[in-house]
C-alpha cells in the first residue's frame, strides 16, 4: 500500500483559489503569487467534532475519508501531533467521503456520526481507522458499538435511515469550497497544509510564527 | 516553478473541436453552445492516487450541474484506456481522446507539453457562447481541486467587470 500521496511530494507550489477580481487576469500570474487556500467554514463548537480544548490556540482540521488508505496512514501522525502539542491544540475532523471510489466510505462516515449522536464520536472514529480492512463488514462496528454501551437499535436505525447523510454531504461541499482536493486534506490554523501529512511537518506548520 | 503560461486566456473564443468519447462517437464543443462548459485537460489516465482530480470532479458533478455546466475531460490517452479509466473511477462525464493527431486540440488551447508529449493540467470555463471566462494552469503534480471552477461558474451569472 502506498502510504504517501502526491500532496507530500508537491509541497509548496499549489494554486490559490482565486476570487472574482482575478478571474479575468492571465493565469500565469497565479503560479507566481502562490497563496494556499483558506478554510472557508470556520470551526463551530456547536457542530464540529473537536478533540482537545475547544478554545485552544492552535487548530488542526482534517477532511478525511475512513476508507482512504492515505487517511489511514495519517491517523497515527495526527495522534503524534496531539501528543506533542497537548492542550495547545484542538483537532477537528470533518467528513470527505469519496464515495465513487470508496464504496464503504459513506457507511463508515454514517457509523461515526451515529456514534457521535451518543457521545462516542472519537471512539468510533479511532476504531474505524484502526480497522480499515473490516469496513465492508458492518457487524464489526456494530459489535464495537455494543461494547461501548451504545443503544445499538438507535445506532443501527440512524445508519440505515441515513439520518446523518446531509451533515456528511455538507461537510464535503464545505471542504470543496475550501480547496480540499483529495484526502486527507489538513488545515493548520485556517490555512491549507500543503506539506506532507506527517507529524513533524504538521507540528512545524502549526507552530510557525505568522 | 513553471513559467509556461501560454494557455488560452479569458476573453478568447475557444476553438471548436470534435474528439472521440467512445470508439464510434465524437463529441463536439459546439454541441454545448448555450450552456457553460468546463474543459479539464490532464496529463494521463491512471494517476497513482486514489483521489485524483477527475474522481473529485465526478463527486462534485451535481454542483456543476446546478449551473447547467457540462464537463469535458481531455487527455492524449487512447479511447480504450479512457473507457477503462472512466469505468474504474466511475466518471460521469465524457473523457475525450486527443490522440490523433496527438495533442492537436491541447495545443490549440496552449495546454500541451511538447517535451513530455502530454496535455498540461489546465482548466477552462467557457460561457454559453463558447468564450473562455476563466482559465487556470496547474504546476505539474498539483491537483487544482474544484473550487476554482465553482467560483468561475458563479461569476458567469454576474455582470462582467
Amino acid at each position: 500500500m502506498g502510504v504517501y500521496r502526491t500532496m507530500a511530494t508537491t509541497t509548496t507550489i499549489r494554486h490559490s483559489r482565486r476570487t472574482s477580481k482575478t478571474l479575468l487576469e492571465p493565469t500565469g500570474k497565479e503560479v507566481e503569487s502562490y497563496e494556499p487556500p483558506k478554510l472557508l467554514v470556520p470551526v463551530d463548537p456547536s457542530r464540529d467534532h473537536i478533540q482537545g480544548d475547544s478554545k485552544a490556540i492552535l487548530t488542526l482540521v482534517e477532511y478525511g475519508d475512513y476508507q482512504c488508505p492515505f487517511c489511514g496512514a495519517a491517523y497515527p501522525e495526527v495522534k503524534k501531533v496531539q501528543k506533542e502539542l497537548g492542550s495547545k491544540l484542538r483537532f477537528v475532523f470533518r467528513n470527505f467521503p469519496l464515495t465513487n471510489v470508496h464504496e464503504f466510505a459513506m457507511d463508515a462516515a454514517e457509523t461515526a456520526e451515529a456514534g457521535a449522536a451518543q457521545g462516542k464520536f472519537w471512539e468510533m472514529h479511532d476504531f474505524l481507522y484502526e480497522h480499515q480492512r473490516t469496513l465492508g463488514d458492518h457487524s464489526v462496528a456494530l459489535a464495537y458499538a455494543k461494547k461501548l454501551g451504545l443503544d445499538t437499535q438507535k445506532f443501527e436505525r440512524e445508519i440505515s435511515q441515513h439520518v446523518y447523510q446531509k451533515r456528511i454531504k455538507d461537510d464535503f461541499m464545505g471542504g470543496v469550497r475550501s480547496g480540499v482536493n483529495g484526502t486527507p486534506t489538513f488545515y493548520v490554523n485556517g490555512v491549507r497544509h500543503d506539506g506532507p501529512a506527517e507529524a513533524d511537518a504538521i507540528v512545524k506548520s502549526l507552530t510557525a510564527k505568522p | 516553478m513553471r513559467k509556461d503560461s501560454s494557455i488560452l486566456n479569458p476573453g478568447r473564443k475557444a476553438p471548436n473541436f470534435s474528439l472521440n468519447s467512445t470508439p464510434d462517437q465524437k463529441v463536439s464543443l459546439k454541441d454545448f453552445r448555450g450552456q457553460p462548459v468546463i474543459l479539464a485537460f490532464y496529463p494521463a489516465d491512471w494517476s497513482p492516487v486514489c483521489t485524483d482530480q477527475l474522481s473529485l470532479y465526478a463527486m462534485v458533478m451535481p454542483e456543476f450541474k446546478k449551473f447547467n455546466a457540462e464537463l469535458l475531460a481531455i487527455s492524449v490517452d487512447n479511447i480504450w484506456s479512457h473507457l477503462a479509466f472512466a469505468k474504474d473511477r466511475k466518471l460521469n462525464f465524457p473523457v475525450l481522446s486527443d490522440f490523433e493527431p496527438k495533442g492537436n486540440i491541447s495545443r490549440k488551447f496552449g495546454a500541451y507539453k511538447e517535451k513530455i508529449g502530454e496535455s498540461a493540467r489546465a482548466l477552462f470555463v467557457l460561457d454559453d457562447k463558447g468564450i473562455v471566462r476563466w482559465s487556470h494552469l496547474s504546476p505539474d503534480g498539483v491537483n487544482p481541486g474544484a473550487e476554482g471552477i465553482l467560483s468561475a461558474l458563479e461569476q458567469l451569472n454576474k455582470p462582467q467587470a
